[in-house]
């Protein structure tokens, strides 16, 4: 396949998870190159956001290997992969409600310096993140509520704090699982924008279901289904590629 | 406007606007003062003993508060750590005749020790299987000081603990003159209590409380956090429980007992779930109340107070000083929009 001559930043191997007999996913061999955008598509409960849940180490894989820029991170907690520069979103937005925007990252910025853990200073400590975690916002065009509470955002400005937020973690490899769920048509295209800036430096792998994402960004597609890939490689070939589209559209279209 | 992701939201009102933050430069160091003051006042109105009784309560109620209101987490038995404290001071002060601060501290400090096996277990669940751990070892404590009678005098508990302090006789024995040796105490239990709160390490205790989640996607390890907060909390609980045996001076089983740990919630959610200083409002309505209906002869005490908890959950769910303060901050808003 077309990973292309990058080198891989992160590689799966029979990469498996059961749950009581269900296989989520099934022995999925995945390769990442550095740099690149890649994609992972695929029908309702193909797997996707369990392969990232894997690869992020918020499940422990059944059987399989995971290398991250060559270091085994197979089984690691997600607090031991973070430092490591793999960072992710989340599908359903999860914040922190009553924090500020800025608090938020003020606190990505500080994880992993350590000063989180002293419970004897006073909290103005986290004000040295100030004027970092007002960029972080800037870049994603929220700096002007950046005193506000989370949740009285609304649903697309969340989502722009969740890519604020990983941003802030300075990941070498960011994983965003469905960054335009739920969005607008004019939402969606500030995100793709967004990201087209972003992968600067970085490598990208996202989840979505809006061909029209997967195709602006994308240099490689994964197509999974029922917990094994599918097809793989550039947008057109896997859009051409007729089990894809048996996948997607059923028997008859094929 | 081109580089915002997002337009505004016809959901962004003054309602769902964070809420004003900053306090009034002189605001705290006003309350502050009148808080001690009040604490200083208070054994001239109400009997010591209860006084004492009040702060200790408060304190242990605090230390509630840091899991359950600033984390997230309910444990149901602190009692483990009040009376293993209270046993342990008394012990101390026993055997060794040393002041009673030093008995109470190395109270507090086996009462940390025993928290850190009981948190490394208790944090791998979460919720009323949190509950339920905290709650066993709190059992499985009250069961071996039972059997230890030996050490802890079993049944009869440990009788006749002093309170050295220097050879300061009104110390020793007038319940007027203990209080005011032992606020500092009390302090220092409220002040680590504010400090842990109000710290970088507070901030994520509030992340891991609203999301754990999401807090460890930013690389939090929150198993390790809530260990740490969970013995700093036993440590709080364990100077109130050693304060308390010191000025009754006795320890008993009941300072192990499951309803122990109770009254701590139940005087945690009276004053008010994540306001700290809620616990000592809840405190002293509760053990006054307690005390009054003591002197009257009155036998179900449990159904005023049952009754009372039942009342505050269902018609004040932010407690009595959470509602106090919001009504505080919405008079505050009325005279802001008159005056201002």
């Amino acid at each position: 396949m077309s990973t292309g001559s990058a080198p891989p930043i992160l590689e799966t191997k029979a990469l498996t998870r059961s749950f009581s007999g269900f296989t989520a996913v099934n022995s999925v061999d995945l390769t990442i190159g550095e740099g690149t955008v890649h994609a992972l598509v695929g029908p309702n409960g193909a797997g996707k956001t369990t392969l990232f849940n894997l690869l992020t180490g918020f499940l422990t894989p059944s059987s399989g290997t995971i290398h991250f820029q060559g270091r085994d991170i197979t089984g690691m907690d997600p607090e031991r992969i973070v430092p490591l520069g793999l960072a992710r979103s989340f599908q359903i937005t999860s914040l922190f409600e009553q924090m500020s925007l800025l608090e938020h990252l003020e606190l990505a910025l500080a994880s992993g310096t350590g000063l989180t853990r002293k419970f004897w200073k006073s909290v103005k400590v986290l004000g040295r993140f100030h004027d970092r975690g007002m960029q972080h916002l800037e870049e994603v065009g929220l700096a002007d509520r950046a005193n506000q509470a989370a949740g009285s955002l609304s649903y697309g400005q969340k989502r722009a704090l969740e890519l604020a937020l990983a941003l802030a973690l300075e990941p070498k490899l960011l994983l965003l699982d469905e960054p335009t769920a739920g969005m607008g048509l004019e939402d969606v295209d500030r995100t793709i924008e967004l990201i087209q800036r972003l992968r600067h430096g970085r490598t990208v792998v996202f989840v979505d279901h809006n061909m029209h994402v997967v195709g602006s960004l994308a240099d490689e597609v994964t197509v999974l289904q029922s917990g094994q890939i599918l097809a793989q490689g550039t947008y057109d070939a896997v859009r051409a590629d007729e089990r894809v589209i048996t996948a997607y559209l059923g028997e008859s279209h094929a | 406007m081109s580089e915002h992701l997002v337009g505004t939201s016809h959901l962004e009102t003054a309602a769902t606007a964070a809420p004003e933050r900053r306090e009034r430069a002189w605001a705290r160091p006003l309350y502050l003062l009148l808080a001690l003051l009040l604490a200083c006042a208070l054994p001239w109105f109400i009997y010591p003993p209860i006084a004492l009784d009040i702060l200790c309560w408060g304190l242990f109620a605090i230390s509630v508060d840091l899991l359950l209101g600033y984390t997230g987490l309910l444990s149901f038995g602190h009692a483990a750590f009040w009376g293993s404290s209270a046993y342990i001071t008394g012990i101390v002060a026993i055997e060794t005749g040393m002041p009673f601060p030093v008995a109470i501290l190395l109270g507090a400090l086996a009462a940390m020790v025993i928290a850190v096996p009981t948190g490394w277990l208790a944090v791998r669940s979460t919720g009323i299987y949190f509950a339920m751990v905290t709650l066993a070892f709190a059992q499985m404590l009250y069961f071996v000081a039972n059997r230890a009678s030996g050490l802890t005098g079993g049944e009869n508990g440990l009788q006749g603990i002093p309170r050295p302090f220097f050879g300061m006789e009104l110390i020793e024995t007038e319940a007027f003159y203990f209080y005011y040796a032992a606020l500092p105490l009390i302090i220092l239990g409220c002040f680590i209590a504010w400090r842990t709160v109000h710290s970088p390490f507070g901030r994520v205790l509030l992340a891991i409380r609203d999301n754990p989640a999401r807090a460890r996607a930013l690389g939090f390890d929150v198993e390790g956090y809530k260990i740490v907060v969970f013995v700093i909390s036993a440590g709080i609980a364990g100077v109130a429980g050693g304060v308390f045996s010191s000025g009754h001076g006795f320890a008993s089983l009941n300072d192990l007992m499951w309803t122990t740990s109770g009254k701590a919630v139940l005087i945690t959610v009276l004053g008010g779930i994540g306001t700290l200083w809620g616990a000592m409002v809840g405190s002293g309505i509760l053990v006054t109340l307690e005390d009054y209906l003591t002197t009257l002869g009155f036998e179900g005490i449990g159904i005023v107070t049952g009754t009372m908890f039942i009342v505050i959950v269902l018609l004040f769910r932010r407690g009595i000083w959470g509602s106090v303060q919001q009504a505080w901050h919405w008079a505050l808003g009325k005279a802001r929009l008159r005056w201002g």
